[in-house]
Protein backbone atom coordinates (compact mmCIF):
# COMPACT_ATOMS: atom_id res chain seq x y z
CA UNK A 1 0.00 0.00 0.00
CA UNK A 2 1.62 3.57 -0.94
CA UNK A 3 1.16 6.39 1.37
CA UNK A 4 0.69 9.96 -0.20
CA UNK A 5 -0.38 13.20 1.94
CA UNK A 6 -3.52 13.52 0.97
CA UNK A 7 -4.84 16.69 -1.16
CA UNK A 8 -5.13 19.12 2.58
CA UNK A 9 -1.91 18.67 3.18
CA UNK A 10 0.00 19.94 0.28
CA UNK A 11 -0.63 23.18 1.22
CA UNK A 12 0.25 23.32 4.47
CA UNK A 13 3.67 21.55 4.08
CA UNK A 14 4.37 23.74 1.43
CA UNK A 15 3.58 26.82 4.30
CA UNK A 16 5.38 24.77 6.88
CA UNK A 17 8.64 24.75 4.77
CA UNK A 18 8.69 28.05 5.18
CA UNK A 19 8.48 28.68 8.59
CA UNK A 20 11.89 26.47 9.34
CA UNK A 21 15.72 26.98 8.29
CA UNK A 22 16.11 23.97 6.32
CA UNK A 23 13.24 21.26 5.32
CA UNK A 24 14.76 18.45 7.82
CA UNK A 25 13.03 20.20 10.35
CA UNK A 26 9.74 19.44 8.94
CA UNK A 27 10.15 15.70 10.15
CA UNK A 28 8.12 15.47 13.51
CA UNK A 29 5.41 17.89 11.68
CA UNK A 30 4.96 15.80 8.90
CA UNK A 31 5.56 12.74 11.37
CA UNK A 32 2.37 13.77 13.06
CA UNK A 33 0.54 14.43 9.38
CA UNK A 34 0.81 10.64 8.22
CA UNK A 35 -0.21 9.62 11.49
CA UNK A 36 -3.29 11.54 12.05
CA UNK A 37 -4.03 10.73 8.13
CA UNK A 38 -3.41 6.74 8.40
CA UNK A 39 -3.93 6.47 12.41
CA UNK A 40 -0.81 4.93 12.22
CA UNK A 41 2.48 5.28 11.08
CA UNK A 42 3.33 2.98 7.70
CA UNK A 43 6.80 2.34 6.37
CA UNK A 44 5.30 3.97 2.80
CA UNK A 45 4.96 7.28 4.77
CA UNK A 46 8.23 6.97 5.95
CA UNK A 47 9.20 6.79 2.75
CA UNK A 48 7.51 10.17 1.60
CA UNK A 49 7.82 12.23 4.79
CA UNK A 50 11.86 11.15 3.86
CA UNK A 51 11.20 12.78 0.27
CA UNK A 52 9.69 15.89 1.79
CA UNK A 53 12.45 16.50 4.44
CA UNK A 54 15.53 15.76 2.17
CA UNK A 55 16.73 12.70 3.99
CA UNK A 56 17.74 9.42 4.12
CA UNK A 57 14.07 6.87 4.96
CA UNK A 58 16.24 5.39 7.35
CA UNK A 59 16.88 8.54 9.13
CA UNK A 60 12.99 9.48 9.60
CA UNK A 61 12.67 5.45 10.82
CA UNK A 62 15.33 5.94 14.00
CA UNK A 63 13.45 9.51 14.49
CA UNK A 64 9.71 7.90 14.14
CA UNK A 65 11.03 4.85 16.27
CA UNK A 66 12.49 7.35 19.29
CA UNK A 67 9.45 9.29 19.79
CA UNK A 68 6.74 7.05 22.31
CA UNK A 69 3.82 8.99 20.76
CA UNK A 70 4.29 8.01 17.07
CA UNK A 71 3.04 4.66 16.57
CA UNK A 72 4.01 2.49 13.57
CA UNK A 73 1.72 -0.46 13.88
CA UNK A 74 -2.29 0.52 13.90
CA UNK A 75 -3.91 0.30 17.13
CA UNK A 76 -7.36 0.47 18.49
CA UNK A 77 -9.96 3.78 17.53
CA UNK A 78 -9.36 5.15 21.11
CA UNK A 79 -5.93 4.90 22.57
CA UNK A 80 -6.22 4.93 26.42
CA UNK A 81 -2.85 6.29 28.11
CA UNK A 82 -3.11 5.72 32.20
CA UNK A 83 -0.47 8.01 33.57
CA UNK A 84 1.55 5.74 36.04
CA UNK A 85 3.91 8.10 37.26
CA UNK A 86 4.46 9.52 40.85
CA UNK A 87 2.20 12.00 41.81
CA UNK A 88 -0.48 9.46 39.78
CA UNK A 89 0.34 6.75 41.41
CA UNK A 90 -0.21 8.90 44.87
CA UNK A 91 -3.45 9.58 43.97
CA UNK A 92 -4.61 6.49 42.65
CA UNK A 93 -3.48 6.09 38.84
CA UNK A 94 -3.74 2.05 39.65
CA UNK A 95 -7.15 2.06 40.54
CA UNK A 96 -7.84 3.73 37.43
CA UNK A 97 -5.37 1.56 35.33
CA UNK A 98 -7.24 -2.18 36.94
CA UNK A 99 -10.63 -0.56 36.35
CA UNK A 100 -9.96 -0.11 32.46
CA UNK A 101 -8.42 -3.45 32.34
CA UNK A 102 -11.65 -5.44 33.98
CA UNK A 103 -13.96 -3.32 31.93
CA UNK A 104 -12.45 -4.20 28.58
CA UNK A 105 -10.96 -7.10 29.50
CA UNK A 106 -7.46 -6.45 28.10
CA UNK A 107 -4.36 -6.29 29.65
CA UNK A 108 -1.80 -3.03 29.69
CA UNK A 109 -0.13 -3.54 25.85
CA UNK A 110 -3.27 -5.10 24.33
CA UNK A 111 -5.96 -3.87 22.06
CA UNK A 112 -9.75 -5.33 22.41
CA UNK A 113 -11.10 -7.78 19.72
CA UNK A 114 -13.36 -5.19 18.02
CA UNK A 115 -10.31 -2.67 17.39
CA UNK A 116 -11.97 -0.16 19.96
CA UNK A 117 -9.82 -0.05 22.69
CA UNK A 118 -5.56 -0.18 23.05
CA UNK A 119 -4.53 0.59 26.87
CA UNK A 120 -1.23 1.80 27.65
CA UNK A 121 0.75 2.76 30.29
CA UNK A 122 2.66 6.18 30.04
CA UNK A 123 5.13 8.12 32.40
CA UNK A 124 4.05 11.63 33.43
CA UNK A 125 1.67 13.32 31.38
CA UNK A 126 1.76 16.87 33.72
CA UNK A 127 -1.63 16.41 35.40
CA UNK A 128 -0.11 16.13 39.06
CA UNK A 129 -2.65 18.36 40.20
CA UNK A 130 -5.49 16.86 38.56
CA UNK A 131 -4.16 12.86 38.84
CA UNK A 132 -5.52 10.54 37.97
CA UNK A 133 -5.79 11.56 34.24
CA UNK A 134 -6.08 8.99 31.32
CA UNK A 135 -4.90 10.74 28.13
CA UNK A 136 -7.66 9.59 24.94
CA UNK A 137 -6.45 10.11 21.70
CA UNK A 138 -5.83 14.02 22.42
CA UNK A 139 -8.41 14.85 24.92
CA UNK A 140 -7.27 14.38 28.86
CA UNK A 141 -9.39 12.96 31.24
CA UNK A 142 -8.90 14.10 34.53
CA UNK A 143 -9.11 14.00 38.49
CA UNK A 144 -10.84 10.42 37.41
CA UNK A 145 -12.27 7.93 39.64
CA UNK A 146 -13.17 4.23 38.92
CA UNK A 147 -16.75 4.98 38.41
CA UNK A 148 -16.33 7.99 36.46
CA UNK A 149 -13.41 6.15 33.93
CA UNK A 150 -16.23 3.27 33.59
CA UNK A 151 -18.90 5.92 32.63
CA UNK A 152 -16.34 7.14 30.04
CA UNK A 153 -15.61 3.97 28.42
CA UNK A 154 -18.99 3.00 28.15
CA UNK A 155 -20.20 5.96 26.50
CA UNK A 156 -17.12 5.67 23.97
CA UNK A 157 -18.04 2.06 23.31
CA UNK B 1 1.60 35.81 56.56
CA UNK B 2 1.97 34.69 52.93
CA UNK B 3 2.59 37.79 51.21
CA UNK B 4 0.05 37.84 47.64
CA UNK B 5 2.53 37.65 44.79
CA UNK B 6 0.59 37.54 41.42
CA UNK B 7 2.89 38.42 38.61
CA UNK B 8 2.50 35.97 36.37
CA UNK B 9 -0.78 34.43 37.18
CA UNK B 10 -2.58 37.97 37.60
CA UNK B 11 -5.29 36.86 35.15
CA UNK B 12 -5.79 32.81 35.57
CA UNK B 13 -8.96 33.61 37.95
CA UNK B 14 -10.37 36.17 35.48
CA UNK B 15 -12.79 34.06 32.81
CA UNK B 16 -12.07 33.78 29.28
CA UNK B 17 -8.49 35.66 29.34
CA UNK B 18 -7.17 33.71 27.09
CA UNK B 19 -9.09 35.29 24.44
CA UNK B 20 -7.02 39.26 22.80
CA UNK B 21 -10.40 40.71 24.08
CA UNK B 22 -10.49 39.95 27.67
CA UNK B 23 -6.68 40.12 28.33
CA UNK B 24 -6.33 43.12 26.73
CA UNK B 25 -9.45 44.95 28.87
CA UNK B 26 -6.69 43.47 31.67
CA UNK B 27 -3.16 45.05 30.26
CA UNK B 28 -2.37 42.79 28.15
CA UNK B 29 0.73 44.18 25.77
CA UNK B 30 0.88 47.05 27.84
CA UNK B 31 4.47 46.55 27.67
CA UNK B 32 5.04 47.06 23.82
CA UNK B 33 4.91 50.81 23.66
CA UNK B 34 7.59 50.92 26.20
CA UNK B 35 9.79 48.29 24.56
CA UNK B 36 9.90 49.82 21.55
CA UNK B 37 11.54 53.14 23.09
CA UNK B 38 14.32 51.47 24.49
CA UNK B 39 17.22 49.44 22.08
CA UNK B 40 17.41 45.71 22.34
CA UNK B 41 20.55 45.79 24.61
CA UNK B 42 18.75 47.81 26.97
CA UNK B 43 15.88 45.28 27.27
CA UNK B 44 18.63 42.41 28.02
CA UNK B 45 19.90 44.67 30.57
CA UNK B 46 16.84 45.18 32.07
CA UNK B 47 16.16 41.82 32.53
CA UNK B 48 19.74 40.91 33.55
CA UNK B 49 19.27 43.76 36.64
CA UNK B 50 15.74 42.47 37.58
CA UNK B 51 18.13 39.15 38.57
CA UNK B 52 15.17 36.91 36.45
CA UNK B 53 16.57 33.47 36.54
CA UNK B 54 15.97 30.20 34.38
CA UNK B 55 12.38 28.58 35.27
CA UNK B 56 12.75 25.64 33.93
CA UNK B 57 14.96 24.07 36.72
CA UNK B 58 18.50 24.92 36.04
CA UNK B 59 17.57 28.74 37.71
CA UNK B 60 20.21 30.30 35.62
CA UNK B 61 20.42 33.90 34.98
CA UNK B 62 18.33 35.20 32.04
CA UNK B 63 20.19 38.36 31.30
CA UNK B 64 23.32 36.04 30.89
CA UNK B 65 22.26 33.66 28.33
CA UNK B 66 20.38 36.74 26.61
CA UNK B 67 23.96 38.16 26.38
CA UNK B 68 25.42 35.75 24.44
CA UNK B 69 23.26 36.12 21.93
CA UNK B 70 25.00 38.02 19.23
CA UNK B 71 23.38 41.56 18.11
CA UNK B 72 23.78 43.43 14.50
CA UNK B 73 24.46 40.19 12.92
CA UNK B 74 23.26 40.06 9.10
CA UNK B 75 22.48 35.70 10.13
CA UNK B 76 19.31 34.89 11.78
CA UNK B 77 18.65 33.91 15.12
CA UNK B 78 16.39 32.35 17.07
CA UNK B 79 14.61 31.75 20.14
CA UNK B 80 13.52 28.36 21.31
CA UNK B 81 10.48 28.46 24.29
CA UNK B 82 10.68 25.36 26.12
CA UNK B 83 6.98 24.44 27.11
CA UNK B 84 8.01 20.79 26.89
CA UNK B 85 7.05 20.33 30.52
CA UNK B 86 7.71 16.30 31.30
CA UNK B 87 9.30 16.66 34.72
CA UNK B 88 7.11 14.71 36.90
CA UNK B 89 5.49 17.20 40.05
CA UNK B 90 5.44 19.91 37.33
CA UNK B 91 2.41 21.29 35.96
CA UNK B 92 2.68 25.27 35.89
CA UNK B 93 3.56 25.91 32.18
CA UNK B 94 0.23 24.53 30.71
CA UNK B 95 -1.48 27.15 33.29
CA UNK B 96 -0.12 29.81 31.18
CA UNK B 97 -0.61 28.73 28.12
CA UNK B 98 -4.40 28.13 28.32
CA UNK B 99 -5.23 31.04 30.94
CA UNK B 100 -3.08 33.69 29.71
CA UNK B 101 -1.61 32.72 26.70
CA UNK B 102 -1.05 36.37 25.30
CA UNK B 103 0.91 36.58 27.86
CA UNK B 104 3.54 34.37 26.93
CA UNK B 105 3.43 36.26 22.78
CA UNK B 106 4.00 39.45 24.71
CA UNK B 107 7.23 37.65 26.71
CA UNK B 108 7.89 36.47 23.29
CA UNK B 109 8.10 39.94 21.32
CA UNK B 110 10.11 41.67 24.11
CA UNK B 111 12.18 39.00 24.31
CA UNK B 112 13.04 38.32 20.31
CA UNK B 113 13.26 42.19 20.22
CA UNK B 114 15.94 41.91 22.54
CA UNK B 115 18.34 39.39 21.17
CA UNK B 116 17.10 40.51 17.31
CA UNK B 117 15.48 37.45 16.61
CA UNK B 118 12.42 37.36 14.08
CA UNK B 119 11.17 33.86 14.77
CA UNK B 120 10.41 32.15 17.80
CA UNK B 121 9.48 28.64 17.83
CA UNK B 122 7.52 27.11 20.74
CA UNK B 123 8.41 23.27 21.70
CA UNK B 124 5.24 22.17 23.35
CA UNK B 125 5.07 18.29 24.24
CA UNK B 126 2.71 16.03 22.48
CA UNK B 127 0.71 15.33 25.09
CA UNK B 128 -0.48 18.95 25.51
CA UNK B 129 -2.54 18.93 22.31
CA UNK B 130 -5.80 20.32 23.47
CA UNK B 131 -3.76 23.05 25.40
CA UNK B 132 -1.67 23.62 22.08
CA UNK B 133 -4.95 24.37 20.21
CA UNK B 134 -5.97 26.84 22.86
CA UNK B 135 -2.12 28.76 22.72
CA UNK B 136 -2.25 28.52 18.73
CA UNK B 137 -5.85 30.05 19.00
CA UNK B 138 -4.26 33.05 21.02
CA UNK B 139 -1.09 33.39 18.23
CA UNK B 140 -3.71 33.74 15.52
CA UNK B 141 -5.40 36.76 16.98
CA UNK B 142 -2.42 38.30 17.88
CA UNK B 143 -1.17 37.75 13.82
CA UNK B 144 -4.40 39.35 13.23
CA UNK B 145 -4.31 41.92 14.96
CA UNK B 146 -1.12 43.36 13.98
CA UNK B 147 0.98 41.90 16.82
CA UNK B 148 3.05 39.38 15.05
CA UNK B 149 3.70 39.28 11.62
CA UNK B 150 5.09 41.63 9.38
CA UNK B 151 5.93 45.67 11.31
CA UNK B 152 4.42 44.61 13.71
CA UNK B 153 2.66 47.45 15.91
CA UNK B 154 3.25 49.62 13.18
CA UNK B 155 7.09 49.24 13.75
CA UNK B 156 9.88 47.67 11.23
CA UNK B 157 10.03 44.90 12.96
CA UNK B 158 8.97 41.73 11.51
CA UNK B 159 8.36 38.54 14.39
CA UNK B 160 7.21 34.96 13.47
CA UNK B 161 5.99 32.50 16.03
CA UNK B 162 5.45 29.19 15.47
CA UNK B 163 4.36 26.30 17.30
CA UNK B 164 6.69 22.82 16.98
CA UNK B 165 4.84 19.82 18.44
CA UNK B 166 6.89 17.25 20.04
CA UNK B 167 5.96 13.41 20.60
CA UNK B 168 6.75 11.94 23.74
CA UNK B 169 10.35 12.55 25.17
CA UNK B 170 10.77 13.51 28.40
CA UNK B 171 14.24 14.08 27.50
CA UNK B 172 13.63 17.01 25.17
CA UNK B 173 12.80 19.26 28.16
CA UNK B 174 16.70 19.63 28.31
CA UNK B 175 17.79 22.55 25.95
CA UNK B 176 19.68 20.98 23.27
CA UNK B 177 17.87 17.87 22.77
CA UNK B 178 14.88 20.41 22.42
CA UNK B 179 17.06 21.59 19.39
CA UNK B 180 18.03 18.67 18.06
CA UNK B 181 14.42 17.40 18.21
CA UNK B 182 12.87 20.46 16.10
CA UNK B 183 16.35 19.90 13.79
CA UNK B 184 14.19 16.78 13.07
CA UNK B 185 16.24 14.38 14.77
CA UNK B 186 16.35 12.23 17.96
CA UNK B 187 16.17 14.05 20.86
CA UNK B 188 19.96 13.27 22.11
CA UNK B 189 21.60 15.93 24.16
CA UNK B 190 24.50 17.47 22.79
CA UNK B 191 27.53 18.06 24.79
CA UNK B 192 28.30 21.36 26.38
CA UNK B 193 30.94 23.80 24.46
CA UNK B 194 34.29 24.62 26.34
CA UNK B 195 33.20 28.09 27.08
CA UNK B 196 30.09 29.95 27.59
CA UNK B 197 28.04 30.75 23.91
CA UNK B 198 24.41 30.76 22.96
CA UNK B 199 22.90 26.99 21.49
CA UNK B 200 22.41 26.89 18.04
CA UNK B 201 19.63 25.63 15.51
CA UNK B 202 20.94 24.68 12.28
CA UNK B 203 24.20 26.45 13.06
CA UNK B 204 22.03 29.87 13.74
CA UNK B 205 22.33 31.54 17.38
CA UNK B 206 19.25 30.28 19.82
CA UNK B 207 17.95 31.22 22.70
CA UNK B 208 15.98 28.59 24.76
CA UNK B 209 14.00 29.84 27.65
CA UNK B 210 10.96 27.95 29.73
CA UNK B 211 7.71 29.12 29.07
CA UNK B 212 7.27 30.81 32.84
CA UNK B 213 10.69 32.75 32.08
CA UNK B 214 9.43 34.56 28.77
CA UNK B 215 6.34 35.19 30.69
CA UNK B 216 8.12 36.93 33.23
CA UNK B 217 9.37 39.31 31.27
CA UNK B 218 6.36 41.59 30.60
CA UNK B 219 6.09 43.07 33.64
CA UNK B 220 9.77 43.58 33.80
CA UNK B 221 10.00 45.86 30.60
CA UNK B 222 6.66 47.29 32.01
CA UNK B 223 7.87 48.51 35.19
CA UNK B 224 11.16 48.06 35.34
CA UNK B 225 13.64 45.52 37.42
CA UNK B 226 12.95 46.88 40.91
CA UNK B 227 9.15 46.59 39.95
CA UNK B 228 10.66 42.40 39.86
CA UNK B 229 13.19 42.63 42.77
CA UNK B 230 10.38 43.81 45.30
CA UNK B 231 9.63 40.13 45.80
CA UNK B 232 11.86 37.44 46.55
CA UNK B 233 15.27 37.03 48.00
CA UNK B 234 18.69 39.61 46.95
CA UNK B 235 20.02 36.35 44.87
CA UNK B 236 16.47 34.56 43.93
CA UNK B 237 14.25 37.81 43.20
CA UNK B 238 10.93 37.52 41.98
CA UNK B 239 8.03 34.76 42.35
CA UNK B 240 7.95 30.99 40.74
CA UNK B 241 5.06 29.11 39.99
CA UNK B 242 5.23 26.59 42.83
CA UNK B 243 2.73 23.37 42.14
CA UNK B 244 2.12 20.99 44.50
CA UNK B 245 0.80 17.39 43.71
CA UNK B 246 0.54 14.25 45.96
CA UNK B 247 -1.21 14.27 49.47
CA UNK B 248 -2.25 18.02 50.08
CA UNK B 249 -5.98 19.03 50.48
CA UNK B 250 -5.27 21.48 47.57
CA UNK B 251 -3.56 20.36 44.88
CA UNK B 252 -2.79 23.07 42.26
CA UNK B 253 -0.38 26.04 41.02
CA UNK B 254 -0.04 28.51 43.30
CA UNK B 255 2.71 31.35 42.66
CA UNK B 256 4.80 32.61 45.58
CA UNK B 257 7.32 35.01 46.29
CA UNK B 258 11.37 32.89 46.35
CA UNK B 259 12.47 32.71 50.00
CA UNK B 260 9.31 31.65 51.78
CA UNK B 261 8.79 28.52 53.94
CA UNK B 262 8.16 25.19 52.64
CA UNK B 263 5.64 24.55 55.05
CA UNK B 264 4.15 27.63 55.32
CA UNK B 265 3.15 26.98 51.59
CA UNK B 266 2.28 23.77 51.69
CA UNK B 267 -0.35 25.06 54.54
CA UNK B 268 -1.18 27.98 53.37
CA UNK B 269 -2.27 27.15 49.73
CA UNK B 270 -2.58 23.54 49.97
CA UNK B 271 -4.48 23.07 53.53
CA UNK B 272 -1.47 21.21 54.60
CA UNK B 273 -1.92 17.08 54.43
CA UNK B 274 -4.79 15.08 53.04
CA UNK B 275 -7.02 13.56 55.58
CA UNK B 276 -5.21 15.45 59.00
CA UNK B 277 -2.25 12.41 57.84
CA UNK B 278 1.25 13.36 59.24
CA UNK B 279 3.77 14.41 56.57
CA UNK B 280 6.53 12.17 55.52
CA UNK B 281 8.15 13.45 52.89
CA UNK B 282 8.76 16.18 50.00
CA UNK B 283 10.44 16.15 46.62
CA UNK B 284 10.55 19.52 45.74
CA UNK B 285 10.91 20.64 42.67
CA UNK B 286 10.08 17.50 40.48
CA UNK B 287 11.24 14.28 39.98
CA UNK B 288 14.93 15.02 39.52
CA UNK B 289 15.41 17.07 43.15
CA UNK B 290 16.50 15.47 45.73
CA UNK B 291 13.59 14.14 48.63
CA UNK B 292 13.61 16.50 51.56
CA UNK B 293 12.55 14.37 55.07
CA UNK B 294 9.83 15.91 57.03
CA UNK B 295 12.25 17.27 59.66
CA UNK B 296 13.72 18.95 56.32
CA UNK B 297 10.79 20.28 55.04
CA UNK B 298 9.99 22.25 58.43
CA UNK B 299 13.28 23.99 57.81
CA UNK B 300 13.30 24.15 54.05
CA UNK B 301 12.84 27.82 52.35
CA UNK B 302 11.81 28.02 48.75
CA UNK B 303 14.62 29.63 46.79
CA UNK B 304 17.57 28.59 45.26
CA UNK B 305 20.12 29.21 47.39
CA UNK B 306 18.24 27.59 50.83
CA UNK B 307 17.49 24.38 48.54
CA UNK B 308 20.99 23.97 47.33
CA UNK B 309 22.17 24.49 50.72
CA UNK B 310 20.02 21.45 52.19
CA UNK B 311 21.66 18.83 49.59
CA UNK B 312 18.70 19.53 47.24
CA UNK B 313 17.69 21.34 44.43
CA UNK B 314 14.42 23.98 43.70
CA UNK B 315 14.35 22.63 40.29
CA UNK B 316 10.88 23.24 38.80
CA UNK B 317 9.09 24.00 42.15
CA UNK B 318 6.90 21.38 41.59
CA UNK B 319 6.22 19.74 45.59
CA UNK B 320 5.30 16.16 44.67
CA UNK B 321 4.13 15.87 49.02
CA UNK B 322 3.85 12.15 50.63
CA UNK B 323 1.90 11.51 53.32
CA UNK B 324 2.99 8.55 56.52
CA UNK B 325 1.52 5.89 54.64
CA UNK B 326 3.65 6.43 51.62
CA UNK B 327 6.02 3.39 50.95
CA UNK B 328 9.28 4.36 49.60
CA UNK B 329 10.60 1.51 48.13
CA UNK B 330 6.97 1.50 46.05
CA UNK B 331 8.40 5.40 45.15
CA UNK B 332 11.57 4.86 44.05
CA UNK B 333 10.69 2.11 42.26
CA UNK B 334 8.10 4.28 41.01
CA UNK B 335 10.36 6.91 39.57
CA UNK B 336 13.70 4.44 38.14
CA UNK B 337 10.78 3.27 35.78
CA UNK B 338 10.11 6.58 34.54
CA UNK B 339 13.63 7.44 34.29
CA UNK B 340 14.47 3.94 32.70
CA UNK B 341 12.03 4.62 30.19
CA UNK B 342 13.15 8.20 29.66
CA UNK B 343 16.91 7.82 29.48
CA UNK B 344 17.61 8.61 25.91
CA UNK B 345 19.99 5.74 25.51
CA UNK B 346 23.24 7.73 24.13
CA UNK B 347 25.59 7.34 27.17
CA UNK B 348 26.24 3.71 28.21
CA UNK B 349 26.01 4.49 32.30
CA UNK B 350 22.85 6.00 31.82
CA UNK B 351 21.00 3.55 29.30
CA UNK B 352 22.25 0.48 31.41
CA UNK B 353 22.42 1.88 34.54
CA UNK B 354 18.79 3.00 34.76
CA UNK B 355 17.84 -0.48 33.80
CA UNK B 356 20.04 -2.04 36.39
CA UNK B 357 18.64 0.35 39.10
CA UNK B 358 15.48 -0.34 38.22
CA UNK B 359 15.69 -4.33 38.02
CA UNK B 360 17.65 -4.33 41.71
CA UNK B 361 14.77 -1.88 43.33
CA UNK B 362 12.14 -4.42 42.01
CA UNK B 363 14.08 -6.99 43.61
CA UNK B 364 14.02 -5.05 46.67
CA UNK B 365 9.99 -5.06 46.38
CA UNK B 366 9.66 -8.86 46.05
CA UNK B 367 12.06 -9.71 48.87
CA UNK B 368 14.62 -11.10 46.71
CA UNK B 369 17.24 -8.73 47.29
CA UNK B 370 20.18 -8.31 49.83
CA UNK B 371 21.65 -5.26 52.11
CA UNK B 372 24.78 -5.10 49.57
CA UNK B 373 22.33 -4.81 46.61
CA UNK B 374 21.42 -1.30 48.63
CA UNK B 375 25.22 -0.53 48.11
CA UNK B 376 25.88 -1.77 44.38
CA UNK B 377 22.51 0.76 43.76
CA UNK B 378 24.64 3.58 45.29
CA UNK B 379 27.96 2.36 43.80
CA UNK B 380 25.95 2.22 40.33
CA UNK B 381 24.52 5.61 41.41
CA UNK B 382 27.94 6.70 41.53
CA UNK B 383 28.97 5.60 38.61
CA UNK B 384 26.26 7.46 36.48
CA UNK B 385 26.97 10.57 38.07
CA UNK B 386 28.91 13.32 36.28
CA UNK B 387 30.34 10.72 33.58
CA UNK B 388 27.35 11.40 31.02
CA UNK B 389 26.56 14.51 28.49
CA UNK B 390 23.84 15.71 29.92
CA UNK B 391 22.40 15.84 33.76
CA UNK B 392 19.56 12.92 33.15
CA UNK B 393 22.15 10.70 35.08
CA UNK B 394 23.21 12.84 37.27
CA UNK B 395 19.62 13.86 38.48
CA UNK B 396 18.40 10.63 38.61
CA UNK B 397 21.53 9.79 40.67
CA UNK B 398 20.54 11.92 43.21
CA UNK B 399 17.25 10.64 43.42
CA UNK B 400 18.46 7.66 44.55
CA UNK B 401 21.15 8.62 46.77
CA UNK B 402 18.30 10.95 48.28
CA UNK B 403 15.89 8.01 49.31
CA UNK B 404 18.41 5.40 49.90
CA UNK B 405 20.21 7.16 52.41
CA UNK B 406 17.32 8.93 54.10
CA UNK B 407 14.55 5.77 53.97
CA UNK B 408 17.31 3.23 54.31
CA UNK B 409 15.49 1.60 56.99
CA UNK B 410 12.09 0.72 54.66
CA UNK B 411 14.60 -0.70 52.34
CA UNK B 412 15.70 -3.01 54.77
CA UNK B 413 12.93 -3.98 56.04
CA UNK B 414 11.91 -5.18 52.72
CA UNK B 415 14.91 -7.04 52.01
CA UNK B 416 14.23 -8.72 55.89
CA UNK B 417 10.86 -9.73 55.13
CA UNK B 418 12.69 -11.28 51.99
CA UNK B 419 15.05 -13.35 53.80
CA UNK B 420 12.55 -15.32 56.32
Amino acid sequence: MSFAFNEESIPTIKKLKLRYPKPQALALPLLWMAQYQEEYISIDAIDAIAKECELPPMEVYRVATFYTMFNLEPIGKYHLQVCKTLSCKLCGAKEISDTIQKELKIAIGETTNDKLFTLSQVECLGSCGTSPVVQINDEYHENLTPQSIIEILRRLK
Amino acid sequence: MIREAKLVSKKFDIPNAHTLEVAKAHGAYSSIEKLFEHLPKEITKMVKESGLRGKGGGGASAGDKWELMPLGSEKPSFLAVNCDESEPGTFKDREIITKDPHLLIEGIICTCYAIESNHAYIYIRGEYKAFQDILQNAIDEAYDAGYLGKNIFGQNYHLDVTIHRGAGAYICGEKSALLESMEGKRGHPRLKPHQKESEWYFGYPTLVNNVETIASVPLIVDQGSEAYRAYGTEQSPGTLLFAMSGHVERRGVYEAQFGIKMIDYINHYGGGIKDGKELKAVIPGGASTTILTADEVMEARLDYESMRAMGSALGTGGMIVMDEDTDMVEALKNLLEFYHHESCGQCTPCREGSGWVDTIIGNVLKGKATTEDLDKTLEIANTMNGKTICVFAPALSDVIVGFITKFRGEFEEYIKRGNH
